[in-house]
């Protein structure tokens, strides 16, 4: 089922909490959705699962509208809404009986998916307490559970690592991935890692409006722009190395490397790259070129170019 | 209306699992019971085998403990963020709302009949008035529907169950007492309308044996109108960030 968000507004009171955006998500994608706090991430959640309905625009999950159809989109959609609502005093089988009947699971089978669910989360041990005596941890995973024991064809996860251990982190981010081959993913998070470890796409959303839209490389290219190498070479000084780049036509920009003594980062020149130059000036004055890197700029560079307030 | 009685059920078994529905009971009955057969002017006392005692302490006593009762069903959810898990679900904001109310008014059914043996007792102690004692159980069952949808209205507006429950407190003393008390010092139309509103003419009239639409159409339009009340409240979220 795609997902297609078109030019959704939402205000709340004068303040524009989501303005003017677009995007689709399709079948078998995992989108990640990043921004900083008080972006609109979760707005934009709520607006997709018809919790809110947006002032706007229009949001279709599978062909159904929200406007005309939210109760199609609530059942063909699992959420795990960002603060991880429980009922604690409800034990952990109950309470996914209970979810499993709101989405209208036949009886005989509820069983069996709430065996299929404790499995997949790991909630062996603790199925029989109370929500309220689980660790966060395992809140989150009964979070997941009950986002997922529908099967649903569109998966809203809003921080879904959040508060668990090393190991489940990487379990979840790897069945996020597989769920997201046959199904619609979209993934919020903070942890740039687990977006760009997990997702297929990226949507980098500020101030309510989307600023960027791509693929991880897509996006680090857009970002980047200059080809940026690290480079060292022993045999001349510092400062002579820095002169004999400077000079190079193809370098724009010599900077001393943090935290490495004696070696430079140099940017390119808009459209060039400066490697065979500097590998060829090395050579003609002897030294012996000890590093020759190129850097990526951190998928963190990009979010915090794009998303600076001005 | 499956999704009513899901949502209803759920409630029911947490009054149950967190000792509400327990100490009501108790309270209620010990309330009741304590007016109906010990103190005051007691069966013994009144010396007639009549539920009219029972059925005035009970007038009472609901008033007062419907509103413990509602007031944790939508505060707590806004509180903890739950509401948005619910109506993220194939459950719409009426379904919701009359879920929770289907819920309260089920435990009062319940602590209701779990008087019947006074009931009982009386049957044995004296003639008496059968259809009086049935039509005074009605009376009970409409008036705790009505509260328990004030209630529920109370609790949808706030994420506090305390603002809840003074609220509801405060919306029912109008119909419980004030608009009565009103009536009986003014006259003409004002009269008749403050008469209309108040809940003690209904409830006697049907205690008495009298079913009338006119009393009919009141309870329910005063659930009906809670009820909305509620659902505008829930649905309040797409104006207000939450």
């Amino acid at each position: 089922m795609d997902i297609v968000v078109r030019n959704v507004t939402k205000r709340y009171g004068p303040q524009k909490a989501i303005d003017n955006i677009s995007f689709t998500v399709h079948t078998g994608e995992v989108l990640g959705f990043l921004g900083p706090n008080g972006a609109g991430k979760t707005t934009t959640m709520k607006a997709i699962t018809c919790f809110i309905s947006p002032d706007e625009g229009d949001i279709a999950v599978g062909g159904y509208s929200s406007r005309e159809n939210p109760e199609a989109i609530r059942d063909n959609i699992g959420y795990l809404p960002e603060t991880n609502p429980l009922y604690p005093e409800m034990p952990v089988i109950d309470y996914l009986w209970f979810i499993a009947e709101l989405h209208r699971i036949p009886h005989d089978e509820i069983p069996s998916r709430i065996l299929q669910m404790v499995k997949t989360c790991g909630l062996e041990g603790e199925k029989h307490k109370k929500i309220g005596e689980l660790s966060k941890g395992y809140k989150q995973r009964v979070g997941l559970a009950q986002a997922l024991i529908h099967d649903p064809a569109v998966l809203i996860l809003d921080e879904p690592t959040s508060g668990l251990d090393p190991n489940q982190i990487v379990e979840i981010r790897e069945l996020i991935r597989k769920i997201g081959r046959e199904k619609t993913v979209i993934l919020c998070s903070h942890i740039l890692a687990e977006v760009e470890a997990t997702c297929d796409r990226i949507v980098i959303i500020h101030k309510g409006k989307i600023v960027a839209d791509g693929t991880a490389p897509d996006l680090r290219k857009r970002a980047q722009g200059r080809e940026i190498l690290r480079v060292a070479a022993e045999g001349p000084d510092a400062q002579a190395l820095s002169d004999a780049l400077l000079q190079l036509p193809s370098v724009a920009l010599v900077d001393p490397a943090h935290h490495i003594p004696g070696a430079f980062e140099i940017q390119s020149v808009d459209g060039q790259s400066s490697k065979r130059q500097i590998f060829d000036m090395c050579v003609k004055n002897g030294w012996y070129l000890s590093e020759l890197t190129p850097i990526e700029t951190k998928l963190e560079d990009i979010f915090r170019e794009l998303t600076r307030s001005n | 209306m499956n999704q009513i009685w899901i949502i209803a059920k759920r409630e029911l078994r947490s009054f149950f699992d967190s000792l509400i529905a327990y100490i009501l009971i108790v309270l209620f009955l010990g309330f009741s019971g304590l007016f109906t057969w010990l103190i005051g002017n007691s069966v013994f006392y009144v010396n007639q085998a009549s539920m009219q005692v029972f059925f005035g302490v009970s007038f009472w006593s609901l008033f007062l403990f419907i509103p413990a009762l509602t007031m944790r069903s939508i505060a707590e959810e806004n509180r903890s963020g739950t509401i948005e898990l619910l109506l993220t679900k194939p459950v719409t904001d009426w379904q919701l709302v009359t879920g929770k109310f289907l819920s309260v008014f089920l435990l009062i059914a319940i602590s209701l009949a779990l008087t019947l043996p006074y009931y009982l007792t009386l049957w044995k102690l004296g003639p008496v008035d059968h259809g009086a004692v049935w039509t005074g159980y009605l009376g009970l069952l409409l008036m705790s529907a009505v509260y328990a949808s004030i209630g529920i209205f109370a609790s949808s507006i706030s994420q506090n169950q305390i603002v809840a429950f003074l609220l509801s407190l405060l919306i029912g003393i109008f119909f419980h007492m004030i608009f009565g008390a009103l009536a009986a010092t003014s006259t003409g139309f004002t009269g008749k309308v403050l008469s209309y509103l108040s809940m003690q003419t209904h409830f006697d009239s049907v205690s008495r044996g009298v079913i009338d639409s006119k009393d009919i159409v009141y309870f329910l339009s005063l659930v009906f109108l809670g009820l909305a009340g509620a659902e505008i409240a829930v649905a309040k979220r797409n104006i207000v960030e939450k």
